[in-house]
């Protein structure tokens, strides 16, 4: 295994002696047993220790019951956090599919304003960089409450709160996804631009036929970065606008349950479950077309 | 123009929520640079524990929401943890939020600084080996330095995002700007949707200020580092006829 | 952290003897020393020859501990660099400190003189009696400046790397590795980064470490004839191991190994 993947050295300029814990290592990780590898045995550790704690803060006498102990009797009740999962898992789907819609949005308007931002026009390319500005370093807690605010002022319009979240998500996310474009349409080489113009391509084929679509698969690793950032932020549109999303179900179960671990542990969990798995992916994404492309 | 601005009495009140704000991100990068600098070190360590759990942290903090983290801290673990660490009890919500943003700020301040050791050549470290360096004075002296000019703008970007962060602290019962901003709402309602309106805007441009003032701090930095990594004559120069003298 | 839990003199300073034993290094798959054993006396003056991928510079990164070795033993005047004596009388793997302090005896100059881009060239070579040899600055200050005089680059104390040419550098960096007295020093292939009008004020200095006679000198060269004019003895190394060795009049004159021949031949034609 080790063998294949490393780079065949010279001996006078050996290559195999990469600091130690760099990418290579966890690399040779792959030929030790699955309980030798700390990547993962340290999260199963941990993941262990993380129950103990809570079945040490559980009292023996409080499992294996029909009814949930009472607030303040314990401190975390086993069969009360599994008997929140549906309502977690509701959650999440509400979560997720603001966060695509958001998504959708930025991708797409971010494409726009990483273009007006190229404008040779001054008066296309400074206000796209004024509100790109504005928009990224200004919290997107106080946009979501502007924005509400905004839509109840406009007589004319009426969202409901999912849509103004998704809305604002993707306005927010459009600021850095134009960052991500114009990085990458910085990386086409200048020959490929030059070869568009000396083929006398119009401006809409050169830019449709050459450059996106080299330019897109530079981005995409970035764009799945910001994918998994906007999952994160979602959530925030809960405490804000009572969309129904993990974070609104777990402060709806604290003030009519009276109970505060479990619903906010639960809703932890089950967003790491998702994120971490979705952060590896583009992780394998990103590898693979820095792979592609050497 | 007018129509724009505040009541001076509620641009007070707003400035001091912008205090309080710093104060909090002031709390949070401390932790967050210490955090970073511990894992990020802890990533590139030779023992496999060590490495492991750095990795197991910065997982962690990149993956989970930085709002369920601080309605975790804030509100779950005071009840879940005061058996086994007292002292999180009856904290004011201002340090667990501190802490919150800190974990999140350490997650990819670690990474920053892994990979920013990592661009090091490799020969700086040899010649430190060469030289007889211990790993501490190595990082201390002629890694972290030369690392140092790679760190600073992601980090500036990344003390941008923490600040935005701060704003979270507000829905989960802390104080902040925007906490006041709320407050300010709440008792401009006769005064009509527009007014509210206009003190969002207003809340806007102070953050970007706030961003834009970091930002700046940050490039000043870089700035420094650069010209001394430049010309250092003017700086420390040693009084080298003398030394010659005596030196013979 | 400090210069206190570092260095002790662990042998008296002056050159000292290299003693290798079965040494055997591979990267992966590649095999890069092979059983290797080499004795190179207190003062010697050894360079290494041999085609690229020979394992020469391998042979002074594994005694500067920049690689672990496979198996086998590398001992500096007497002392084994990666074993320690166990209670029993037996060989055990060392210790990081007892590596450490075997390694105070050793200085290296590398191709790519890896000065620190951040420090002056005084500041460079003040670094290691300082932090780790726990001298005075004033006093780390009087050695550097000696060394820079002597390298005769005393003007340009306060410059960093980035403003020197790379025959200063390397200058620098050959008082840098003598500023903590190695009894070995290691140079690998210490002109081939530089440009062809620039070797010469780097071997003129290493002729006069060379005539000092303090330390012993294992080099890995191109330079053949400057191989001939300082070595006592030459190494020929193929594929990592020693194919021949003797005096430079004899190995470089009259080389006895086919492989040799045709290496000094493409060498000279170069």
């Amino acid at each position: 295994m080790s063998d294949a993947t490393q780079t065949e050295p010279t001996a006078d300029e050996p290559e195999g002696d990469a600091p130690p814990g760099a990418a290579v290592s966890f690399q040779l990780d792959q030929r030790h047993k699955w309980y030798r590898r700390p990547d993962i045995v340290v999260p199963v550790v941990l993941v262990f220790l993380g129950l103990t704690m809570l079945a040490v803060a559980d009292t023996p006498s409080a499992r294996f019951r029909s009814e949930f102990a009472p607030p303040g009797d314990v401190r975390f009740d086993w069969a009360y956090f599994f008997h929140l999962v549906p309502q977690m898992l509701q959650g999440l789907f509400v979560t997720a599919r603001a966060t695509v819609l958001g998504f959708l949005i930025a991708a797409s308007l971010g494409l726009v304003l990483a273009l007006l931002r190229r404008s040779e026009s001054r008066w296309l390319s400074f206000p796209a960089v004024a509100v790109i500005e504005f928009i990224r370093s200004t919290p997107i807690l106080v946009q979501m409450f502007f924005a509400q605010v905004l839509v109840r002022a406009t007589p004319a319009i009426s969202l409901n709160a999912l849509v103004i979240l998704f809305i604002v998500v993707g306005i927010h996310y459009a600021t850095y996804a134009s960052e991500a474009y114009r990085a990458g349409i910085n990386s086409v080489p200048q020959g490929q631009w030059e070869a568009a113009t000396a083929l006398n391509l119009d401006p809409l084929t050169k830019w449709t036929r050459i450059i996106i679509p080299q330019a897109v698969p530079n981005v995409l690793p970035t764009l799945g970065n910001y994918l998994v950032a906007a999952f994160k932020d979602v959530p925030i549109g809960d405490a804000v606008l009572s969309t129904g999303g993990v974070l609104f179900m777990a402060n709806t179960i604290r003030s009519s349950d009276f109970r505060a671990v479990e619903p906010y542990l639960l809703i932890g969990v089950g967003f790491l479950l998702v994120s971490l798995p979705a952060a590896w992916l583009v992780r394998r994404l990103e590898e693979r077309i820095s792979y592609e492309r050497d | 123009m007018e129509d724009w601005l505040l009541t001076p009495s509620q641009y007070g009140s707003l400035m001091g929520g912008a205090r309080a704000t710093l104060q909090l991100l002031a709390q949070a990068f401390v932790l967050g640079v210490v955090l970073s600098l511990i894992v990020g070190v802890g990533r590139l360590s030779e023992r496999r524990w060590v490495r492991g759990i750095s990795f197991a942290f910065v997982e962690f903090a990149r993956g989970i929401s930085s709002i369920i983290l601080l309605f975790i801290l804030v509100i779950a673990i005071p009840i879940l943890l005061q058996d086994v660490f007292p002292w999180v009890r009856g904290q004011p919500v201002i340090v667990m939020a501190s802490i919150a943003l800190g974990i999140n700020m350490g997650g990819y301040g670690a990474e920053i600084i892994r990979g920013s050791i990592l661009a090091v050549p490799k020969g700086q470290t040899e010649a430190t080996i060469a030289l007889n360096l211990n790993p501490t004075q190595r990082l201390r002296y002629v890694v972290l330095p030369q690392a140092m000019r790679i760190i600073l703008p992601p980090m500036g970007n990344l003390t941008i995002e923490i600040l935005k962060g701060t704003a979270l602290v507000s829905v989960a019962g802390g104080f902040d700007l925007m906490r006041v901003t709320s407050n300010l709402e709440a008792s401009m309602l006769a005064g009509g949707v527009i007014g509210v309106t206009v003190l969002y805007v207003n809340v806007l441009v102070i953050y970007f200020v706030m961003a834009q003032i970091i930002n700046g701090l940050f490039r000043l930095g870089e700035r420094t580092l650069d010209k001394r990594f430049q010309q250092r004559e003017g700086r420390a120069a040693l009084p080298i006829t003398t030394i010659h003298s005596g030196g013979g | 952290m400090n210069a206190t839990d570092n260095h002790k003199d662990v042998s008296p300073k002056g050159a000292a003897s290299v003693r290798m034993r079965g040494v055997d290094k591979s990267f992966g798959s590649l095999t890069v020393l092979q059983e290797l054993d080499l004795d190179v006396e207190p003062g010697e003056r050894v360079v290494i020859i041999g085609p690229s991928g020979s394992g020469k510079t391998t042979i002074l990164r594994v005694t500067m501990t920049l690689e672990r070795i496979d198996s086998g033993t590398i001992q500096i005047g007497g002392q084994h660099l990666y074993h320690e004596q166990a209670s029993s009388g037996q060989l055990k793997g060392a210790s990081e400190k007892h590596i450490r302090g075997v390694r105070s005896n050793i200085g290296m100059v590398f191709q790519h003189f890896n000065l620190f881009p951040h420090m002056s060239a005084i500041e460079n070579i003040m670094l290691a009696p300082v932090k780790v040899h726990g001298k005075s600055r004033k006093e780390a200050q009087q050695i550097g400046m000696e060394l820079l005089d002597k390298v005769g680059l005393i003007e340009h104390a306060n410059h960093t790397p980035g403003q020197l040419s790379g025959g200063q550098k390397q200058r620098v960096a050959i008082a840098r590795a003598l500023a903590t007295q190695p009894s070995v020093m290691l140079f690998d292939e210490v002109t081939s980064a530089l440009d062809p009008e620039l070797v010469g004020e780097v071997l003129n200095v290493l002729r006069d470490i060379a005539e000092e006679g303090k330390t012993t000198m294992m080099l890995v060269t191109h330079e053949m004839g400057f191989a001939r004019e300082i070595a006592d003895r030459v190494l020929m190394f193929d594929a990592g191991r020693m194919i021949e060795g003797g005096p430079p009049s004899e190995l470089l004159g009259n080389p006895q190994h086919e492989r040799t021949r045709s290496f000094l031949g493409a060498v000279a034609e170069h």
